[in-house]
């Protein structure tokens, strides 16, 4: 008989970029443990969740502007003449958006320095951790704050925005181009508010005894969700403004 | 060989719950959530028949007054559709396969402990519970459950006053897939990561048994199509509320003009159907993937062409994108468009034509084992060969069009996406329903049950091709007083008697499931002799899954019929022949 030819080739168990299956932590329980490893291997599979996720986010985006260039393109019936006309005039946008664009372009800067003042915590944590070993922590100004702050102003400025072109007479329903305005403002800022949410989580890691480690992962993966947040602002502006 | 005990540093893993509401309500163990979802898509099965059983008593009686429900009347019927067409879609054809049994057995057979992210996966199945009872609810809300398909087409669906049910009802069930959308984006996002990140030391992507690369390959179908679905909700919810005017032009219902204008309703069937079409392979793939499994488990062969099977499923996932035009065949787009659609639906059939032929390649001089897992298995073969055979008939305009609105189409989307996926529910509960509660199925009952259900199905859906040919319409309540179509009322009347068998036929596997759970014949460790890491686990898995050890994997999933072996298979945590290669 013929001797055993495997399905698959077979060589020394390669080792999978997996985290070796480690089961991974419940919320907040993981109490002090410091196992470097442990810790690269939660943070790496927290931002690919995380790559997976706005992936997910963005096909909603990319969806509505679909929707946004096709309707453009629309005709439209006008019942009086019975003649076919077109109906896309674009909406004269607040200038507020731009002070807007900037509050959330600082945001996304102070977000990284929260982002690398949290990493170099985690870090002194690790050193302190080690018997006989103290660093003074120095505390400086709170970017995650800070971020939090600049964060809720954009919002407070789109809704302000909302309210100057409710002012003009641009409602949801007035016109096609300004329905589109509320819609991309408004599911964007539904997702900066997550972010908001997700920062206020990371501030109070201490109240909710998260750890230093699990603190950083959170600010981490929240300050690429806030990157991702502006970037995706800038095109949703460049998208309404220009694109007609 | 499995002990309780973690090692050292896994002490602050999440330990095993012990109250009632952590460990079976809100439980972040994904056994115990891959059986909350079984359980949600068997409540919903029940749901989804029961309305299918009222379509076809009314189809061949049409005036006959049911005990406690009364007339079903023309509207009542069109609702009966569209509820029976969303729940069996959603949350039975998308929920069982991927969210039960995946989160159930996704982590132990890449050897992980749990998913990538409990809480979310906690969080997913949550919202899709709430998804299904909202969408129950319509049923509840004045005016009743929507009228306007699963499809949900404007402007009948994004006008309230359109109709009955086009109310609440119609908003409830928008709502209601919103949120489904968004437990499935979360549950896809847990399947993509945990695949990628979790695999067990020296599980590589090939070596993972293609019940993986299904879970996997339907998880990205899902990231990608079910953001469209919520966008294009969101664009519906708006219409319908806010005043709107994505999707309704200036139209008229029931002699008065609505208050929009300018919409398109062709936008939302491309939205729709940019998900709609990825979404019936989320529904099939899954099955396919255990489907190779089974064949391979009890032909005691490995499987044949485990790559192309990858290759294929790839490939059927990334074409699946780009054929959503050939369910808008009717729209009057342009027969240039059609023909790229028409074309790229019938490449399908070259991927699908792999896997069917790697199938019978497995099962060919195999010295089979026809258990009742094996039974579904090839029972999925015979329904995806018969239902994906009229496939390439659709996917032609010319032909596809005097076809499309008739039931030669039910029968066709029926046999393909319903029936052999349902059959690979079934497979897959026969199959691991020893591992699941540490018991056997009993065996003649599932051998009564197989039979019925095979049978069954195809005297159900094969005459639908016939009388879809001979110009039955779909979606219509009543056609019996229809002079054309007079000869066909024997048939459907046929139809319905074989779901009266059918549906009882499932009473068996329902008894037989809850039945078995408490005096079922005590299951082995590995009943079936398959070599997945599933089997190398205790029966039922402990919390951690593998006992506080992580497995490392040697060898191919599909490692049967070794000569030379003390077993006829080799499972793949058996490092013996790696020493003797």
């Amino acid at each position: 008989m013929a001797s055993y030819t495997p399905t698959v080739a077979i060589d020394d168990p390669r080792t999978s970029t997996g985290g070796n299956g480690a089961l991974p932590p419940d919320w907040g329980s993981d109490g002090g443990n410091f196992d470097s490893s442990f810790f690269d291997t939660r943070l790496r599979r927290a931002r690919l969740g995380l790559v997976v996720g706005l992936t997910g986010i963005a096909m909603i985006f990319i969806s509505f502007t679909s929707a946004y260039i096709v309707r453009q393109g629309l005709p439209t019936l006008d019942p009086r003449t019975n003649a076919l006309l077109h109906d896309w005039f674009p909406v004269p946008l607040p200038r507020l958006l731009l002070i807007n664009t900037v509050v959330l372009l600082i945001s996304s800067v102070t977000m990284e320095l929260a982002r690398r003042h949290t990493a170099r915590k985690v870090a002194l944590a690790q050193l302190t951790s080690v018997p006989g070993v103290s660093v003074e922590a120095k505390e400086g100004i709170s970017w995650l704050a800070l971020t939090m702050v600049l964060g809720l102003s954009f919002l407070t400025g789109q809704w302000m925005a909302w309210r100057e072109l409710a002012a003009n007479g641009f409602y949801v329903a007035s016109s096609p181009s300004s329905s589109f305005v509320y819609l991309l403002t408004g599911m964007h800022g539904i997702h900066l508010f997550g972010g908001v949410v997700a920062l206020l989580i990371a501030g109070f890691a201490s109240v909710l005894r998260r750890t230093a480690d699990s603190q950083f992962i959170l600010v981490d993966v929240t300050g690429w969700y806030w990157h991702f947040m502006a970037l995706l602002w800038v095109y949703i502006l460049c998208l309404l403004e220009f694109v007609h | 060989m499995a002990t309780r005990e973690f090692a050292a540093h896994e002490a602050h893993a999440h330990a095993a719950p012990q109250g009632f509401i952590r460990k079976w309500v809100f439980s972040l163990d994904h056994k115990v959530i891959g059986l909350q979802y079984y359980f949600l898509a068997l409540t919903a099965v029940i749901v989804g028949m029961f309305l299918s059983l009222l379509m076809r008593i009314h189809l061949i009686w049409p005036n006959i007054t049911l005990p406690l429900l009364g007339d079903i009347k023309p509207e009542t019927y069109l609702t009966l559709v569209t509820m029976h067409g969303t729940i069996m879609v959603f949350f039975v054809l998308t929920t069982a396969p991927q969210g039960g049994f995946g989160n159930y057995f996704l982590p132990i057979q890449i050897g992980a402990a749990d998913m990538a992210f409990p809480v979310l996966n906690m969080l997913s199945f949550w919202v899709t519970a709430l998804a299904f009872i909202v969408m129950l609810g319509a049923f509840f809300v004045t005016g009743g459950a929507p009228l306007h398909g699963w499809t949900g087409y404007p402007p009948l669906s994004a006008v309230p006053t359109a109709g009955p049910g086009e109310g609440p009802g119609a908003d409830m069930w928008v709502i209601s897939i919103a949120l489904f959308c968004i437990g499935a984006l979360m549950s896809a996002l847990n399947f993509i990561t945990t695949t990628l990140d979790m695999r067990a030391k020296g599980m590589s992507m090939m070596r993972m048994p293609l019940t993986c690369w299904a879970w996997f390959i339907t998880a990205i179908l899902g990231l990608l199509a079910f953001g469209v679905l919520f966008s294009a909700g969101i664009l519906l919810l708006l219409d319908r509320n806010a005043g709107t005017s994505f999707y309704v032009p200036l139209t008229v219902f029931s002699g008065q003009i609505v208050a929009h204008k300018g919409g398109s309703p062709l936008l939302w069937q491309h939205l729709f159907w940019f998900f709609g079409h990825p979404e019936v392979y989320i529904a099939i793939l899954p099955a396919m993937g255990l489907c190779s499994q089974l064949v391979s488990v009890f032909s005691r062969k490995p499987i044949f062409g485990y790559k192309a099977m990858v290759y294929a499923m790839l490939s059927i996932g990334l074409l699946g994108f780009m054929v959503w035009g050939h369910h808008m065949f009717m729209s009057g787009m342009s027969p240039y468009t059609a023909f790229a659609f028409s074309i790229m639906t019938m490449a399908i059939g070259v991927p699908s034509a792999i896997k069917t032929f790697n199938w019978l390649g497995t099962l060919w001089g195999g010295r089979i084992r026809l258990a009742s897992p094996m039974l579904f298995a090839i029972g999925f073969v015979s329904l995806f060969v018969s239902g994906g055979i009229s496939g390439p008939f659709l996917a032609q305009p010319t032909l596809d069009i005097p076809l499309h609105d008739t039931a030669f189409v039910t029968g066709h989307f029926h046999l393909i996406m319903g029936v052999a996926s349902i059959f690979g529910i079934f497979a897959a509960t026969y199959y691991w329903f020893p591992k699941m509660f540490g018991r056997m199925m009993n065996e003649t009952l599932a051998r009564w049950h197989f039979w019925l259900t095979f049978v069954g199905t195809y005297c159900i859906f094969m005459p639908m091709h016939y009388a879809g040919m001979a110009g039955q319409p779909r979606r219509y309540s009543q056609f019996t007083e229809l002079h054309y179509l007079e000869k066909l009322i024997p048939l459907n009347t046929f139809i319905t008697f074989a779901a009266f068998v059918t549906i009882s036929a499932q009473l068996i596997f329902i008894f037989n499931l809850f039945w078995s759970m408490k005096a079922g014949k005590k299951a082995s460790d590995n009943p079936w002799e398959a070599t997945t890491l599933e089997w190398t686990t205790a029966t039922p898995p402990p919390h951690d899954n593998f006992g506080g050890h992580t497995p490392v994997v040697y060898n191919g999933p599909y490692e049967y019929g070794v000569p030379g072996a003390p077993r006829d298979y080799v499972m793949q945590t058996d490092p013996a022949t790696v020493a003797a290669h």
